[in-house]
Parts: C-alpha cells; sequence; structure tokens
C-alpha cells in the first residue's frame, strides 16, 4: 500500500467536498431568502474540505507507521512464520527478505526459509491497504458530512475556516523552535552517554585523539579522547589561515566597491564574487585536494621544506578563505553602508583624501559591524565541512605548521559517524559530543554578532 | 582627485606674505607631504583593485579548471567492434527483444562470448581483453531499441577497460599506451562523446558511470524539501510579520529562526540522524530522510527572505483592504501575499540552490551509499549530485577525475540556472513603492 495513493484519495475527497459545500451555498444565495448568507460559498466550501483534510491527514500518518507493525504481527500469526529463528539478526534478515519481494522491491529470497513467508506478507499487505482505504474514505465521509450538515446560511464559515489558518500559521512558526530544540536535544541526549563512558575533562582537555572505534565499547581508554588537537586544527584552518585570506581581500574588495569602482564595473563584478559564493562546498573540497594542495605542496617543496603535506592545514584554510571572501564582503559594505553620510562629509571637508577618509573616519565607525561580521564569518568557517573533510587530514596534530597535516571537528564527526561503529560505542557518540561543542559555539558567535549588529545600527539611526 | 595638485603647485610662495611674518602655505615639506598622501591613496586604491582581480581571478581559475577537466568527462575511449547478427547465431523476434527480460534471454544465449568472439575479429586478443565485461548489455539494450538490428550487420562503439582508456590519455603503463596508439591506428579506439553519461548511474568502472542516478536522487529530495520548507516557510513569515504579538514566544521563534539559519549544516545532519532515523530506520539514505533534513535547513532562509519581502509591502495596502471591509485573514492572503510572492520565490531558489549544493548533512544520515540503480522512489536508496561528486572524488582510478569534473559541471549548470531565474524573478517583479 502506497502513502501516495492514500494522499491523492483525500485530495480528491477534500477537493469533491469542497465542490459540494460550494454548490450547497449558492443554493442559500438563490433561494431568494430574506435573509443574506453570512459568509461566502468559498468559505463554507473550504469548512467541508478543512474537515475532509485534516482527519484524514492525521489518520494517514498514524496509518502509515502503524501499519506496516499490524502486517508484520499477523504475518508472525500466520503458519508460515513457524520456522522462524527465535530473535536476533536472521529473523530480522528473514522478514525484510520475505518483506522486499512481497512488496515487489526483490526478485528472489536468499534464505529460504524466508520463502514460506512470502505468501503470508502479500496476503496480509492486501488485507492491510484495503483497511487502510475504507478507513481513509469512512473518515471522509463522516468529517464531510458533519461539516456539510452544518452549512446554514446564517453559519459563520468565515470565522471557523479563519481560525484554522491561524492555527496552522501559529504551528508552522513553532516548527523553528521545535527543530531548534530537537538539535538541542538529540545532542545532549547522545552527548551525556558519552560523557557517562568518557569524562568531560579528559575529553576538553586531552591533548591525544586517537578513538579506536574497533575496541571494547565497555572499557573505554579515555586518554584517547582528548579534543584539544581537534579544537586547535579547528581554530587554526578556519579561524586563522581562512580569516588571513579572506578578512584583507573581502575588506578591500568591499571598500573599492562601495567607494571607488564605478556603478557599471560594480554591477559585473558584485554578482561574480556572489557566484563565488554559491559555488557548492562539495566543488571548493574538490579544488583543494586535486588543485591547491599539490600546488602548495610543491611550492614548500621548492623553497627546501621537505616535509610538506599533500593534507596540509593550509590548502584547505587558504580554500576556505576564499569560500568567505564574499561573505566578509557584504558584511563590510552594509556597515560601511550604515555610515552616516554626513561623517564622510566632514572628513572630505576637512581636506582628508578618500583613503584617509575611509581608514580614519568610515572604518572605525563601521568596526563594529565588521568586527560582527568577522564573527560570523568565523563561526561559519569553524562549521564547514566538505573542504576539510576532502583537503585537510584525519590524523589529529597540535601544531602550529601550516604545511603539516591537520584536522578539525567537523572531519572527524563525519569520520566517526560514516563508518561502520555500532551507536553504542564511544568513538561513534564522540562525534554527537564534537558537534555539540560545534553547536554552542556557533551559538554563541551569532548570538554577540547579531546583538552587536543591531545595537551598531540602533547607534546610528 | 590626483591631478588637482599640480596645477596649483606652481603657484607656491608666490603669495605675498603679509606684515605679520605669515610663512607661505605651500612650503616644501607640504609638497612633499601632498604627494605622499597622493601616493598613500593610490596604492590604496590598488589594493582594492588587487583585491577584487584576485577573487575573479580565483574564480575564473576554479571555473577554468572544472570545465577544461570536465570535457574530457563528457568523453569516453570507445572500442568499434562490428557484429554480424545473422552468423551470430542469437535468436530473437521483435517481441522477445523488447521484453523486460530480453537482456537475461541474450545472456543465456551466449551474448557475451559473442561479443568476445567478434571483438577479437575485429581488435585482436590482446584489444578484445580491454573491452569492458559489460560491453554486451550495451549490445542488448541496442537491441532492444532496435529489434531490426538482428537481421544484419552492426557497428557498436563499446567502451574500453580504463587502463585502455588511460592509455589513450598517454597515461598508464608503456604497454597499454602502445596497445591504444596501435589501435587508434587502425580506426578502432577513439574517444567519442558519451550521451550515455547522462542516462546512467553509478558504477565501479570510470567507463561506466553515469550521472542519472545521482540526478534522480537530487530531484526527488529537493521535491521533498520544497513540499516541506515552502510552505512551512512562508506561513511562519506570515505569522511574525503580520500576526505575532509581541511577547516572550515570538522572541524565542525569532531567536530560533536566526540560529538555525546560522548553524553549520553538519549539526542539521547529526538531528537527521539522531531523530528521522530513528523514526524511519528503514528509510536510510532514503530522498524521503534527505528532504525532511535540507527542508529544516532551509525553512529559515525562506522565512528569512520572506518577511524581508513582506516587510517590503506598504502598510497603505493594509490599511486600504481593512477599509473596505476584509478580515485580517482576507487581508495578508488576498492583498499582501500575493504582493510579496515574487521576493518569497527569489528567496526559495536561492535557498533551494543552497540546499542542492549540501552534502555534509546528507553524508551523515547514510545517502552515499553505492547505488547502481536510479531510484524509483522517494523511500528507495539513493545519492544526489553533491555526495556522488564527493564519492568519486575520492576514488584512485584517474579516470573519475574527469568524471567528477563533469559530474561538477553539472551541478553548477543547475545552480546558475536556478540563480538565474531567480534573478529574473527579482527584476521583473520587483517594485518600488
Amino acid at each position: 500500500m502506497s502513502p501516495i495513493i492514500l494522499i491523492l484519495i483525500a485530495i480528491g475527497l477534500s477537493l469533491a467536498g469542497w465542490l459540494a459545500g460550494r454548490a450547497k451555498a449558492w443554493t442559500f444565495q438563490e433561494s431568494g431568502s430574506t435573509q443574506r448568507p453570512v459568509a461566502r460559498p468559498t468559505y463554507h466550501a473550504w469548512y467541508v474540505a478543512v474537515w475532509i483534510a485534516i482527519p484524514v491527514t492525521i489518520f494517514i500518518v498514524a496509518w502509515s507507521i502503524l501499519s506496516p507493525q499490524l502486517v508484520t504481527q499477523s504475518v508472525l500469526a500466520s503458519p508460515g512464520a513457524a520456522d522462524l529463528p527465535a530473535f536476533g539478526f536472521e529473523r530480522e534478515s528473514w522478514l525484510a527478505e520475505a518483506r522486499a519481494v512481497a512488496g515487489g522491491n526483490a526478485p528472489g529470497v536468499f534464505n529460504e526459509g524466508a520463502e514460506a513467508l512470502i505468501d503470508p506478507f502479500r496476503q496480509a499487505n492486501a488485507r492491510y491497504s484495503v483497511i487502510g482505504y475504507v478507513l481513509t474514505v469512512l473518515i471522509a465521509l463522516a468529517g464531510g458530512m458533519f461539516a456539510f450538515l452544518r452549512l446554514r446560511p446564517d453559519f459563520r464559515a468565515r470565522t471557523k475556516v479563519e481560525r484554522v489558518v491561524m492555527v496552522a500559521l501559529l504551528l508552522a512558526s513553532l516548527v523553528a523552535i521545535l527543530t531548534t530544540f530537537g538539535i538541542f536535544m538529540s545532542l545532549v541526549f547522545e552527548t551525556v552517554r558519552f560523557f557517562g563512558m568518557v569524562s568531560p575533562v579528559d575529553f576538553l582537555f586531552g591533548t591525544f585523539w586517537g578513538p579506536d572505534p574497533m575496541s571494547s565499547p565497555d572499557n573505554p581508554d579515555a586518554s584517547r579522547y582528548g579534543a584539544i588537537p581537534l579544537f586547535w586544527g579547528t581554530i587554526f584552518i578556519g579561524a586563522i589561515i581562512a580569516m588571513i585570506v579572506a578578512i584583507p581581500l573581502g575588506l578591500m574588495s568591499a571598500i573599492y566597491l562601495t567607494q571607488y569602482a564605478d556603478p557599471k564595473l560594480r554591477t559585473w563584478v558584485k554578482p561574480a564574487l556572489e557566484i563565488l559564493a554559491g559555488v557548492p562546498t562539495v566543488v571548493y573540497g574538490y579544488f583543494a585536494a586535486l588543485t591547491v594542495a599539490p600546488m602548495i605542496r610543491d611550492a614548500a617543496v621548492a623553497v627546501g621544506i621537505e616535509n610538506a603535506s599533500t593534507e596540509s592545514a593550509l590548502a584547505a584554510g587558504v580554500v576556505m578563505g576564499v569560500m568567505i571572501i564574499p561573505f566578509v564582503s557584504s558584511m563590510a559594505d552594509d556597515s560601511i553602508a550604515a555610515v552616516p553620510g554626513s561623517m564622510r562629509d566632514g572628513s572630505y571637508a576637512m581636506g582628508a583624501t578618500k583613503s584617509e577618509t575611509i581608514t580614519r573616519v568610515l572604518f572605525p565607525a563601521a568596526l563594529p559591524g565588521i568586527v560582527a561580521g568577522v564573527m560570523l564569518a568565523v563561526s561559519r568557517a569553524i562549521g564547514e565541512t566538505m573542504i576539510v573533510v576532502m583537503a585537510a587530514s584525519t590524523a589529529a596534530n597540535l601544531s602550529a605548521n601550516p604545511l603539516e597535516r591537520m584536522t578539525t571537528v567537523t572531519v572527524q564527526i563525519v569520520k566517526m559517524l560514516t563508518g561502520e561503529g555500532s551507536f553504542d560505542h564511544p568513538a561513534t557518540l564522540s562525534a554527537f559530543a564534537l558537534g555539540f561543542v560545534l553547536f554552542l559555539v556557533t551559538l554563541v558567535l551569532n548570538f554577540i554578532a547579531l546583538r552587536v549588529v543591531k545595537r551598531f545600527r540602533e547607534a546610528y539611526e | 582627485m590626483n591631478n588637482s595638485a599640480s596645477p596649483t603647485a606652481p603657484a607656491t610662495g608666490k603669495r605675498p606674505a603679509s606684515g605679520h611674518g605669515h610663512r607661505p602655505t605651500r612650503t616644501p615639506e607640504f609638497e612633499r607631504r601632498l604627494a605622499r598622501r597622493y601616493r598613500a591613496e593610490r596604492n590604496f586604491k590598488r589594493m582594492g583593485q588587487a583585491a577584487i582581480v584576485f577573487s575573479i581571478a580565483v574564480l575564473v581559475f576554479l571555473l577554468g579548471n572544472m570545465l577544461i577537466n570536465g570535457i574530457g568527462g563528457f568523453q569516453r575511449a570507445e572500442l568499434s567492434v562490428e557484429i554480424d547478427f545473422r552468423e551470430s547465431g542469437l535468436t530473437g523476434d521483435e517481441t522477445s527483444l523488447t521484453a523486460p527480460s530480453s537482456a537475461k534471454v541474450l545472456e543465456l544465449q551466449g551474448l557475451p562470448e559473442i561479443v568476445d568472439r567478434y571483438a577479437q575479429r575485429s581488435l585482436g586478443a590482446a584489444g578484445a581483453e580491454q573491452l569492458s565485461a559489460d560491453a554486451w548489455r550495451d549490445i542488448a539494450a541496442a537491441l532492444a531499441d532496435d529489434p531490426g538490428l538482428i537481421f544484419g550487420r552492426e557497428t557498436f562503439e563499446l567502451a574500453a577497460s580504463s587502463d585502455l582508456a588511460a592509455g589513450l590519455a598517454d597515461e598508464g603503463s608503456p604497454e597499454m599506451q602502445a596497445l591504444a596508439d596501435r589501435l587508434q591506428g587502425e580506426g578502432v579506439l577513439s574517444n567519442n562523446w558519451d550521451l550515455g553519461f547522462l542516462s546512467r548511474s553509478d558504477a565501479t568502472s570510470p567507463q561506466q558511470v553515469g550521472i542519472w542516478g545521482a540526478l534522480k536522487g537530487s530531484l526527488l529530495t529537493m521535491a521533498i524539501t520544497l513540499a516541506l520548507a515552502f510552505p512551512i516557510g512562508v506561513l511562519s513569515a506570515l505569522y511574525l510579520e503580520e500576526y505575532a504579538p509581541k511577547n516572550r514566544w515570538t522572541d524565542l521563534i525569532e531567536v530560533s529562526i536566526n540560529n538555525l539559519a546560522a548553524v553549520p549544516s553538519i549539526i542539521f545532519g547529526l538531528l537527521g540522524l539522531a531523530v528521522f532515523l530513528s523514526i524511519f530506520p528503514n528509510y536510510r539514505s532514503a530522498p524521503l530522510i534527505g528532504g525532511l533534513t535540507l527542508a529544516l535547513m532551509t525553512m529559515p532562509v525562506i522565512v528569512i527572505s520572506g518577511r524581508n519581502a513582506i516587510k517590503a509591502v506598504p502598510p497603505s495596502i493594509r490599511d486600504g483592504a481593512l477599509a473596505v471591509g476584509a478580515s485580517p485573514i482576507q487581508v495578508v492572503f488576498h492583498h499582501v501575499l500575493p504582493l510579496a510572492l515574487p521576493g518569497i520565490l527569489t528567496g526559495t531558489i536561492i535557498g533551494m540552490a543552497r540546499a542542492l549544493g549540501e552534502t555534509a548533512p546528507l553524508l551523515m544520515i547514510g545517502m552515499r551509499a553505492f547505488v547502481a540503480t536510479p531510484p524509483d522512489g522517494f523511500t528507495s536508496p539513493a545519492t544526489v549530485l553533491p555526495v556522488q561528486i564527493f564519492l568519486w572524488s575520492d576514488e584512485i582510478d584517474r579516470g573519475f577525475v574527469e568524471r567528477t569534473s563533469a559530474a561538477i559541471i553539472i551541478l553548477l549548470l543547475f545552480l546558475l540556472a536556478m540563480n538565474g531565474l531567480a534573478i529574473y524573478l527579482r527584476n521583473k517583479f520587483e517594485k518600488t513603492w
């Protein structure tokens, strides 16, 4: 049974209810009664449609979660399930195979024992899909009839429909809170489990990172879970190297575009910079790993540094910096534009040149906004994943040499969660602890930056 | 501004000194200082130009690099094999060859061996060895397309092995280079445009890979993202901008949305892994879960751009509608929303473009599996374009470098089209009140 068919049925029934409701409402107007109907026919129509659509939608969601379990239960009760292993992995795989064959997703079963389960699955699928269709139609009819019978010339359909719309608006805006809450809870939950195995002190202050996903999960070696090298790598690549590239280039291009360039050039160059921001990070990662990293290595070897790595922190950081340029540039652009023109005019009137006005008047005045922009840029850089996954190393290294291999928090999250590790292993859970740290740090950076920007805007308004 | 200094310079010192012993204003030190200041001005301007030039140069280098590599990715080394079906012993007619199981039937009739025999005839033993093992499938597909071929003689262009492809590109082992030279000289080996790249799916050999599977996965994922993020985003933008009372809850919603817009994308992947995959464990690496995850990521972008668009609708419109007796809901849905819609759509397209290029969260929820067939629905295992690029970039085989760049070109074309559409919408419908 496919939920798509159920959804189509629901849409069809709602449409039918809509038309029926409107038809009935038209008769109120045409019947020539002395009293004008309170609501327009469209609102009667929507009232009926809503009374069909909402119960049916709730039913479909519940049914698509519930029905696979009902199917499995009835299969287990069938005689073919007598040979099924009592529990464990084999039982699950037999069931999964038979389910796949019955659903037409697989040509045949691998375990012969599962053969006997295919027919029970087919029968149960057929039975429950019929039940699903019948219940859908019944619920739709019940809702539709209830609403339809309430339609009268003096029925305030518009008020009712608008109340539903208001509730929908409120629910939609609550999704954001729910998402934040979901992120927070899932990170906290797994992080607490992780800290049950490895103490937070070892995690936050240890200087050796080398979790072994293959080791026994029961008694983890806490000394292998020191995250300092990861934090250092993240800061070194994202907040130091990338910013050394992005801040001067972004700032200077914003200054040139807003203060010097003629409008014609600006209309061409600005979209070009926006393209730089729109290139997907996986493309930057590929570019960093395949082109920039070997170039940097060759250059380092040419000047006599023999141990330069092809997975150097420098390559990842420089490419990340290039990615951030448009971001810094647009933040600086906004901040400089927010400085009142009278300050600039005053500076010119005193005989200052353009560059003196920019560096001594506009820049200091815009500084809070620019600093906030840089903070947002840093939070974006340290959360950036694909460039470092592809171009940086997975080996943790506490070093200040940009030509050495270095790893970051995001690289380790990807590494720990894309392996085959079990969800009970501290190595897997450590990814959530790292994610939690990352979440908190970006949250704080953003919060401060937005506050600064807000206060800065108010200062000049 | 620079030339304003020179015409006035000769005037220096000519001003009559008044009795109070005024020094001339333009002393030599003054001139030097002025020259230094103008020099600083020019240098500053040049620094700005250099920053722009550098950024543009990097962009051009990046795109050029992808383009040059990628053009090779749309080609592949192919061997010409002539097969005479009349004497091959294959049997079949219109119905049997167009049946879904025709490949299986042809395999049982010995098509692979027949292809090998004819390959040895056309290419020699060493050349036939470099024909890819799956080449007979292409012939089976060709027969299914045009069953009439079985009554005649036909020359097929079949994929060469990746070793031979490397040889043709003057890389790889010397033997292969020599073999490639010989076959090329005989006119049976050449680099041809490979339209099949757009219709095949992932494979283990770079000669056999295609982009369609990942593209279809991306389209399905985007459909889910759009279906969820657009209505939720628009409704919550309307609520926040038009109806929300000023209280703690509203503040909390606003803070949440601003934070979600700035949370690193990989965190959404962790959420998808911890929440969605534990609710739907059977749908690992399905577009449904990917779309859900990306929808949560895209929604704040739509809310923020939507609010800006709604804010830009002048209050007089609302007042006018209210004055003629519209209810608050009617004001918003009949008047404000239609006027704000172009702006909202522009923001939505930009958010969707971001989601289309997003890789990290999808890696987290397992969309990195090897998927050799295009997904047939929202719940079947799939991969998406950027993840496919990531997977290919990890392959050791040299042939994947060009294929990866070709996939990047396709991804960039999609993004360019979407951003172009957004800019078009903005320019066409943007209104200044």
